[in-house]
């Protein structure tokens, strides 16, 4: 079958297997090679599209146990973000990180060791797990964490799914007071001001700028910076009427910052949409606002099947994270090329990164750039230059979200690969597990 | 809730409607009792549900084709449920069932035999205590037997009568028995098929349905949960035997 990731680019023929028992894992394992599990399918690129055979680990979607007391939630790999968030929300619990959307399964989001607004101050998704289960190339089943085979618990949070299939994994969730997020909404007039109002936004949990990529010149960079707390009980109920403390998601959506619009995407619809958002942002600043989790960290969500607005072609997305210093001249360099380019997205989203955990982790001390771009001829070369930008600073790209990227640019940004590659070899991965990514980049 | 909790009893936890139906009974706050053949399958789906909802989940080894160990089973409850939702079935391949007796008896045992009587004795319980509601799931294939599956379709046809007159019989006393008859449902019985989108639920479909039905405290006896089907298996049975006979169904 012909599958494809988020980004509808690339598409590759894979075939499908459906692991309908756990039971049956050990015998797929040790009669397939070039396998790779797929999640819920929300890797951007071809990371989850197996070399010959994608297993659809849909089935391991049951929740194992949770103690309430610790917080202490553990499930299989399969089961998706959204369904954790609708079993614990009203409990008054919340994912340690969770990243832009929630329809992604926790398998994947190890694999990726997904960030989130809090990445900052929190780590990524990985630094919150307390163990996980694997099962081996040979299909041996073994249980990991920083403790216990830490090696391959460090190379397999975000490992791309290339150590073995993801089975089970233990993670802590934080108490909540409330589910209501308090938003805080500053604008910044250029690139300077928005990594600086990240800086003064680093005690916050939850720090995002939102850069309107059309405006150059001397307003190149210029954004909005949310800043987010969960909101305490008082705070909620200082807000005005009585509203539910732990709302769960279809609830109403109140104070989303914007209303995502069915837009089209030309140039002259979007260069309105920008004014008009930095508009009600401007009028916005500084106030505080009360915001509802589910528009708050998932505003895409909303939107089903946004990735087909920009055509059968399909789009890219580039993300970059560079190093702290002198990320301002790197990052306004590729602005600036996005936008002569007039290629890109109406909007971007930067946000700054602490050290990741995995070999493989994407986050490093820095900031993060990320913007989307439909797929077209003329794009390739622009990325090529953007990318050598990148790894000139010592950067890297997300893979996650990668569809495209050379072998020397990934290999110029992981450090660690060879560990990686080395750990792969003696377990027997290197050929028995193998996505279309693995096979591009040679993992 | 200050009510005390009500509890469900699901005969066939491992299937996914079974799981699903256990599934939506939590969520509204119900204890759930499993039963199943396969125990360590059911304590996975149970562990999951309890997670899930905070409920208790309790789970019983039950082999439907065992008769003798019914009543062990239901003495062994903490409780008598207050309902009861039965979804053990097999499919059978119908071509084994032509030649392969012991295979073909097996099929209308389980389909039929067990489920029926398992809830005739939950019947009797009901019946004592004086409230309870039963819902077993049958198919659309009990509607008429067709050349393609009528091993399944008679035991499912068998299975359809006798709930029609344990209803009959147990609505004297206020008592509701519900007849669900899915239609295509999307799951590992069904993976591969290929089925019409309109006549296919999904098992959270089926769940909601019943779940639906069971809380309106009336309404229909028999629950085709994709409305279509109701046309469509009236028209299927009101074709003349000569006629219907020539049709490849």
């Amino acid at each position: 079958m012909r599958l494809e990731g988020w980004g509808r680019y690339p598409r590759h023929e894979s075939e499908i297997v459906t692991l309908s028992a756990p039971d049956d894992l050990g015998r797929i394992l040790r009669e397939r090679s070039g396998i790779i599990a797929r999640g819920n399918g929300r890797a951007y690129g071809d990371a989850a599209i197996g070399a010959s055979a994608t297993l659809l680990a849909g089935s391991l979607n049951r929740m194992r146990a949770f103690d309430p007391a610790t917080g202490r939630l553990t499930v299989e790999a399969g089961v998706l973000l959204s369904e954790i968030l609708e079993s614990f929300v009203p409990r008054g619990f919340f994912p340690p990180v969770v990243p832009g959307t929630k329809l992604v399964s926790v398998g994947g989001m190890i694999a990726a060791d997904v960030h989130g607004k809090n990445h900052h101050r929190d780590g990524g998704f990985g630094a919150h797990l307390q163990s996980l289960r694997l099962a081996l190339p040979g299909g041996e089943v073994v249980d990991c964490s920083p403790q216990e085979n830490g090696e391959l618990f460090a190379a397999t949070v975000g490992g791309m799914g290339l150590t073995g299939i993801i089975l089970e994994a233990t993670l802590v969730l934080r108490r909540i007071e409330t589910s209501w997020i308090v938003q805080n909404t500053t604008v910044a007039p250029d690139l300077a001001g928005a990594l600086a109002a990240l800086d003064q936004t680093d005690d916050a949990t939850y720090s995002v700028a939102w850069i309107d990529c059309l405006a150059r010149g001397a307003s190149l960079g210029r954004s909005l910076i949310f800043a987010g707390e969960h909101a305490s009980r008082e705070e909620v109920a200082a807000a005005g009427p009585a509203r539910d403390l732990l709302p769960s998601a279809p609830a109403a959506r109140l104070g989303v910052p914007i209303d995502l619009p069915g837009w089209t995407l030309n140039r002259a619809s979007v260069a309105a949409f920008n004014e008009l958002y930095f508009r009600r942002g401007a009028m916005a600043g500084r106030e505080r606002q009360l915001v509802h989790w589910n528009p708050y960290f998932f505003p895409l969500d909303s939107v089903a099947r946004w990735n087909r607005i920009y055509g059968a072609r399909g789009f890219l997305q580039h993300q970059c994270v560079v190093p702290r210093a002198n990320a301002q001249p790197v990052l306004a360099e590729i602005l600036e090329r996005f936008a002569r380019s007039g290629k890109a997205s109406f909007l971007a989203v930067l946000k700054k990164l602490g050290a990741g955990s995995g070999l493989l982790s994407f986050p490093m001390e820095g900031y993060t750039l990320a913007l989307d771009v439909k797929v077209s001829d003329d794009i390739f070369p622009l990325l090529d230059e953007i990318d050598r930008l990148v790894v000139a600073a010592g950067g890297r790209l997300y893979l996650a979200k990668d569809a495209r990227q050379s072998r020397e640019t990934f290999e110029a940004g992981y450090p660690r690969l060879g560990e990686f590659r080395a750990l792969r070899r003696a377990s027997g991965a290197e050929h028995r597990i193998e996505s279309h990514l693995s096979r591009r980049l040679g993992l | 809730m200050t009510e005390p909790r009500k509890t469900l009893l699901l005969i066939g936890a491992t299937s996914d409607i079974g799981h699903a139906t256990a599934q939506a009974y939590a969520k509204a706050g119900w204890n759930v009792q499993l039963t199943a053949r396969n125990e360590e399958a059911a304590r996975r789906n149970a562990d999951d549900i309890a997670t899930r909802s905070g409920v208790e989940v309790g789970v019983h080894r039950l082999d439907v084709l065992d008769l003798e160990s019914f009543a062990a089973l239901l003495d062994g409850l903490p409780t008598v449920p207050d309902t009861v939702v039965c979804v053990v079935g097999e499919l059978g391949e119908q071509d084994r069932a032509q030649t392969d007796i012991q295979f073909a008896a097996k099929v209308l045992r389980t389909n039929f035999e067990g489920p029926a009587l398992l809830l005739g004795m939950l019947a009797e319980r009901f019946l004592l205590r004086g409230s309870g509601t039963i819902f077993g799931v049958s198919s659309v294939a009990g509607d008429r037997g067709r050349r393609s599956n009528y091993v399944y379709g008679a035991a499912k046809a068998g299975f359809s009568a006798f709930l029609s007159g344990l209803r009959s019989r147990l609505s004297v006393a206020g008592l509701r028995v519900i007849t669900v008859k899915p239609g295509f449902v999307r799951t590992r019985m069904t993976a591969g098929m290929k089925l019409p989108p309109l006549l296919t639920a999904s098992p959270e479909e089926v769940a909601g349905a019943i779940l639906a039905a069971d809380r309106a405290g009336r309404g229909r006896d028999v629950l085709y949960v994709r409305r279509l089907w109701r046309p469509i298996m009236l028209a299927i049975s009101s074709v003349p035997e000569p006629l219907f006979k020539k049709l490849p169904l």
